[in-house]
């Protein structure tokens, strides 16, 4: 009898054992962090969507949020910054629990990107800084960027390296981020550099038309210029075509977000060089953060952290076919 | 314009020349062949779109959408070919698409009798968010390679000059013979100058004026193929640009009135080159970009002064006002 109840009792327990590992062990932290993020809304106020950076960074974020069950909203104030400070306003009373933003300049939004933290409001920056920094800052470096563009100036113009020492850049707009900083970036390098002349600085506004306008005249000016450096591959587009026209063998240096129109731009020869911040990575950097600020449940504005993304200088040699990425198809 | 006085085409091109002059003694690369090849081909778009607007202008009108259609059709023409349309098939249909826009212009103008400022502000507006939403996904479309036939148009040369500025001359004349010699082109002056008279003498005031603006969204698409040939690309942002109002500039810089009725296509022609000496001048000066359009204001506005000193307004003009 005790032999059978013993032989019950093992047989029992076995099949209690065996049915709990083939449930498995559950993962403690598994639950709360689905449930930080289960419901949790993310607003996106780009300068504009419709162009190869916006648009990575939209499709980056969708794609790593939206299977947690969070909401992406999209802003787009289409180039205005006065539509794009109305669409913070408003979001700040609807008090979304994150707000991802890409600043025109460096100040139209800083006193609003202060509120909107006070409201409790995580807010991230992408790529173009603001006065004001808030939680997350995830870009590139531009004074160190605008750097080692100075640098490959020197490296490819200085009359001891064979160059001309004659250098132009076209800059976007004067005031954006992208523009100040670089500049500061390139004028600490070309300060120490006396043999290199930068016979032109101008800005296009972004526009490539006006970009081949000035680099036509520069090129027609200055025959035995060394290097262009653009400061927006969609931009420089123009300046090639006036490079390509003038038939001198100009150096093109631009740089963007590494949209694969910049490696067939460098494949068949547009441009000669581009300096790349990889905006998937950006993408996924801003998403990391996120998760991490909606688990700590630290209050708004409690810890400011920066993400500079690393650089690429991508030539026709040194490029894969991963240096650059496809844009999202819509639909 | 009595007799004796300059009119505000001469004083226009007295100041080109005048800076041509200024920056030829104090710049040595100016006023060499490739330069002034340079300079014009800078400004030969901004000069096909001229006429364009300068048609409209002459015909009393404006066309506020001009550049905002040229920018949306010709982008939707090379998606099309990106998606692997045959390049002439997108270019019919890009075209068609522009002139049924500038024909729908002309019709709210001409029999619903909307202001034409306020009929081809909105249609602008209209077109750019109908083309982007609709047609386009995004701001820049690159030329495909099945369309780099086009190329040349922007980026070629005969015999040693650019194209765009065998186009721009091309257009010109058109222009001028189309004023001069068509008996549309007439009736265009005569209903710019004098509406009512012009239609009690038995002008089709109506149809003339939706000529005008089909005439003017064909011109602008053919800007908008050598905008895009030029860059190998068309960036739709132009749309909401300032640049429809530098072509108003060089066509009420170049003398013609918006009241309607005066002026042709030299003074579209006297207009462009005065901006184009301005800026490529301030270019090779190395001018930063924000003064560059201090000077460029400031320009202008004292070729205004002096017209305005040397032409007091008319009793005309006091009636109609300038638009």
């Amino acid at each position: 009898m005790r032999r059978i109840l013993t032989g019950l009792l093992a047989a029992g327990l076995a099949a209690c054992a065996g049915s709990a590992l083939a449930q498995g062990i559950d993962d403690p932290t598994r639950a709360p962090y689905y449930d930080s993020f289960a419901g949790k809304r993310v607003a996106y106020i780009p300068v504009a969507m419709g162009f190869d950076l916006t648009e990575g960074w939209a499709a980056g974020l969708k794609e790593a949020l939206e299977p947690l069950g969070m909401s992406i909203d999209i802003r787009d104030p289409n180039w205005s910054t006065d539509a794009g400070a109305q669409a913070l306003t408003s979001l700040i009373t609807e008090k979304p629990d994150v707000i991802v933003v890409h600043n025109p300049d460096v100040q139209s939004y800083a006193r609003l990107l202060k509120r909107a933290e006070e409201a409790g409001i995580y807010v991230v920056q992408v790529n173009m800084r603001s006065a004001y920094s808030t939680d997350v800052f995830v870009g590139a470096d531009y004074v160190g960027m605008g750097e080692q563009i100075g640098q490959r100036m020197v490296d490819k113009c200085a009359p001891a390296n064979g160059g001309s020492g004659k250098v132009a850049i076209t800059q976007g707009v004067l005031t954006a981020a992208a523009s100040i900083y670089q500049m500061q970036g390139i004028t600490n390098v070309l300060s120490k550099h006396p043999e290199i002349q930068l016979v032109s600085n101008q800005a296009a506004d972004w526009d490539s038309t006006k970009a081949k306008n000035i680099a036509a005249t520069v090129i027609q000016q200055h025959p035995d210029l060394c290097m262009i450096t653009g400061f927006w591959d969609v931009m420089d587009v123009g300046t090639a075509a006036a490079i390509k026209e003038s038939g001198k063998p100009v150096y093109l240096l631009t740089q963007g977000g590494g949209n694969r129109m910049v490696c067939d731009g460098l494949a068949n020869g547009t441009y000669s060089e581009s300096v790349v911040y990889f905006v998937p990575g950006q993408a996924r950097d801003m998403a990391n953060m996120i998760k991490y600020l909606l688990q700590q449940k630290q209050p708004a504005g409690a810890t400011k952290t920066t993400l500079f993304t690393k650089l690429d200088f991508l030539t026709k040699d040194n490029m894969t076919a991963a240096s650059c990425w496809d844009m999202p198809t819509k639909g | 314009m009595g007799m004796g006085r300059l009119s505000q085409e001469q004083i226009v091109f007295g100041l080109a020349l005048l800076l041509c002059v200024g920056f030829a003694l104090a710049l040595p690369g100016f006023l060499t062949t490739n330069n002034v090849l340079n300079l014009v081909r800078s400004v030969s778009i901004l000069g096909i779109l001229g006429v364009a607007m300068g048609l409209v202008v002459i015909g009393r009108g404006i066309d506020l959408s001009l550049v905002a259609l040229m920018a949306v059709s010709v982008a939707w023409a090379l998606h099309m070919v990106g998606t692997g349309m045959p390049l002439p098939q997108a270019l019919i249909i890009a075209l068609a698409f522009s002139l049924f826009i500038g024909a729908v212009n002309g019709w709210l103008v001409a029999y619903v009798e909307i202001p034409a400022i306020f009929a081809t502000l909105a249609m602008g507006t209209l077109i750019y968010g109908f083309g982007r939403y609709f047609l386009l996904d995004l701001d820049v479309v690159y030329m495909p390679e099945a369309a780099r036939h086009i190329l040349w148009l922007g980026q070629g040369t005969l015999f040693g000059v650019p194209v765009p500025i065998f186009l721009f001359a091309a257009v010109c004349l058109g222009g001028h013979l189309f004023l001069r010699y068509a008996k549309s082109g007439r009736y265009l002056r005569a209903v710019g100058d004098n509406m009512l008279a012009a239609r009690i003498t038995g002008v089709p005031a109506r149809p003339v004026v939706v000529l005008q603006y089909v005439l003017s969204s064909l011109i602008g698409f053919m800007a908008g193929i050598v905008t895009a040939a030029s860059v190998a690309s068309m960036n739709t942002r132009l749309a909401i640009s300032t640049y429809v109002y530098d072509v108003i500039l060089v066509v009420v810089l170049g003398g013609i009135g918006l009241s309607g009725g005066r002026g042709g296509i030299r003074n579209v022609i006297v207009g462009t080159l005065l901006i184009g000496v301005l800026l490529n001048g301030m270019t090779i000066l190395d001018i930063q970009y924000t003064v560059q359009n201090v000077i460029k204001g400031a320009i202008l506005l004292t070729a205004i002064v002096i017209d305005t000193i040397l032409n007091p307004r008319d009793e005309q003009t006091a009636q109609q006002g300038d638009i």
